[in-house]
């Protein structure tokens, strides 16, 4: 849970935004761009050339010491003290009962260094979490997040905008890797990772002061590239076309990794006993109760969340996210239906505001890159 | 943002265009703007009969569903159908190519606001 505060805090971006005319919202307790301009201009940037997000709301949790790599085993779903040094790995935290707590990103920082990064709403309860399950492991768990600013770059062009103003060599990075570098001479962790479905970087910079300079120096030498600041609103029709779930809509603590259909995150093949093991060992011998299914609409009336799913007339779902694909041109929906139904076979409607607005199951995700 | 000062307007921020016992009825740039990109739009019918203050359809962005409401009463005499592939229209032109609908009323509209007073709301809004 994120702290009750009176006014949300900024971030050390925040008098850019304003500048730029951005529509800031309170997410999680941060007053973030929700959209600069049209949303829809920012999602189809960054489908074709590049978006500049500010993403200073994550958190970020380190994990310093030489049984680091035990103690995240124990803690986390994932396999860490597998994960090679430089390289990142998806994973979830569950509860002992396998409810997800928080999807992460772990990155291996050094062979007795890790870095945690956590959704802005769940910080507390990560960094909490993770201090009590390391606490008989020889680390020391820190929570850096006030520390850090976070900017990602997303597009088709982000190597080619990126390359001029950093020391890495953009070609050596792989896919959820990550190293120390510099951009616009700035010291930070540079990682190719992202949550839109295209290549790009997420430029980790400490201390958190100094992301201005690098957002005006990517803009600067962007702009003419198609490189746009993109919002809130962007990244969440951006992610949701890829079929990347959101904590709180597709995860949440009443669901397992499994339910999510992410069941390839629990590394129960890892020795040694962690948190959630005996739920989650039995989750993955049981049928599950829910399924998690893409929908497309024919109509252009949006579909939203929490709107039922039917089929031939009955309740089989709810809608977890829903919103307009801007790359589709039509509404789409990820909705969980229960486990054993066929989706090969009937009409499915959703109910919006009492209209039975006809939609086809799809495979998710719904956009993938050409590659 | 614009506010033209020929036309009349609701603080729900729709505005209304008087000519020859019709009005034409659309959403003022401003709610355009707060509202985001607009991807979908259901106007009455016509031959609809809409009441004044009451919902007469809906106007649905990225984030958001609105409800649209009636600044007049009478009948619904035309509505524009280009709004349903093309509601963006009501982000790119709101006072012009983004009207609504057109309503033959009996009588004038009431209480509408004058561009200026309708400034002054949105500023207190801002």
């Amino acid at each position: 849970m994120s702290e009750p505060t009176s006014s949300p805090r900024l971030t050390a971006l925040h008098k850019i935004h304003e500048e730029a005319g951005a529509t800031l919202v309170d997410f999680a307790g941060w007053l973030m761009p929700l959209r600069y301009g049209s949303e829809t201009a920012e999602h189809k940037a960054v489908r074709e050339a590049a978006g500049l997000f500010d993403l200073s709301h994550m958190g970020e949790i380190r994990l310093t010491g030489p049984q680091a790599d035990q103690a995240l085993d124990h803690a986390l779903a994932g396999y860490l003290s597998k994960l090679k040094v430089g390289r990142a790995r998806y994973t979830m935290i569950t509860a002992e009962d396998g409810g997800v707590l928080d999807d992460l990103i772990v990155y291996r920082l050094g062979e007795r260094e890790y870095l945690v990064v956590a959704n802005a709403a769940n910080v507390s309860v990560v960094a909490s979490a993770l201090t009590e399950r390391a606490a008989g492991f020889d680390v020391e768990v820190v929570d850096e997040s006030p520390e850090y600013s976070l900017i990602a770059i997303q597009g088709p062009r982000a190597v080619e905008i990126l390359a001029p103003l950093t020391d890495a060599d953009l070609d050596e990075i792989r896919y959820f890797a990550g190293y120390e570098h510099t951009v616009a001479g700035v010291p930070v962790l540079l990682a190719r990772t992202g949550y839109t479905g295209e290549d790009g970087f997420e430029i980790f910079v400490k201390p958190a002061d100094r992301a201005p300079e690098i957002w005006s120096a990517l803009i600067s030498g962007g702009a003419d590239l198609g490189l746009v600041p993109a919002g809130l609103s962007a990244r969440d029709t951006l992610r949701m076309e890829a079929g990347m779930p959101l904590y709180g809509q597709e995860l949440t603590s009443d669901l397992t990794p499994f339910d999510a259909g992410l069941g390839r995150v629990v590394r129960l093949d890892k020795s040694g006993d962690f948190v959630g093991r005996a739920a989650l060992e039995e989750a993955s011998r049981t049928a599950r109760d829910k399924r998690l299914v893409g929908f497309v609409a024919r109509g252009r009336r949006p579909l939203r969340k929490g709107q039922d799913v039917l089929r031939d007339g009955s309740v089989v779902g709810t809608i977890t996210s829903g919103a307009p694909s801007p790359t589709l041109g039509r509404p789409i929906a990820m909705a969980y239906v229960d486990g054993d139904l066929d989706t090969t076979t009937g009409t499915f409607t959703v109910d919006v505001r009492g209209r039975g607005e006809e939609v086809d199951v799809v495979e998710l995700p719904f956009y993938k890159r050409r590659s | 943002m614009s506010v033209p000062t020929e036309l009349g307007y609701t603080a729900k921020h729709e505005w209304v265009a008087v000519e020859d016992g019709i009005a034409t009825v659309g959403i003022t740039a401003f709610a355009a703007e707060s509202l985001g990109d607009i991807v979908f739009v259901e106007t009455p019918s016509v031959g609809d009969e809409v009441t004044a203050g009451e919902t007469a359809g809906e106007v649905e962005s990225t984030k958001s569903v609105s409800d649209i409401y009636s600044p007049v009463s009478g009948e619904v005499v035309e509505v524009n159908e280009t709004l349903e592939d093309s509601p963006e229209t009501i982000n790119s032109a709101p006072f012009e190519g983004g009207w609504l609908f057109k309503v033959r009323f009996s009588e004038e509209p009431a209480d509408l606001l004058s561009a200026e007073e309708y400034t002054k709301l949105t500023e207190g809004e801002n």
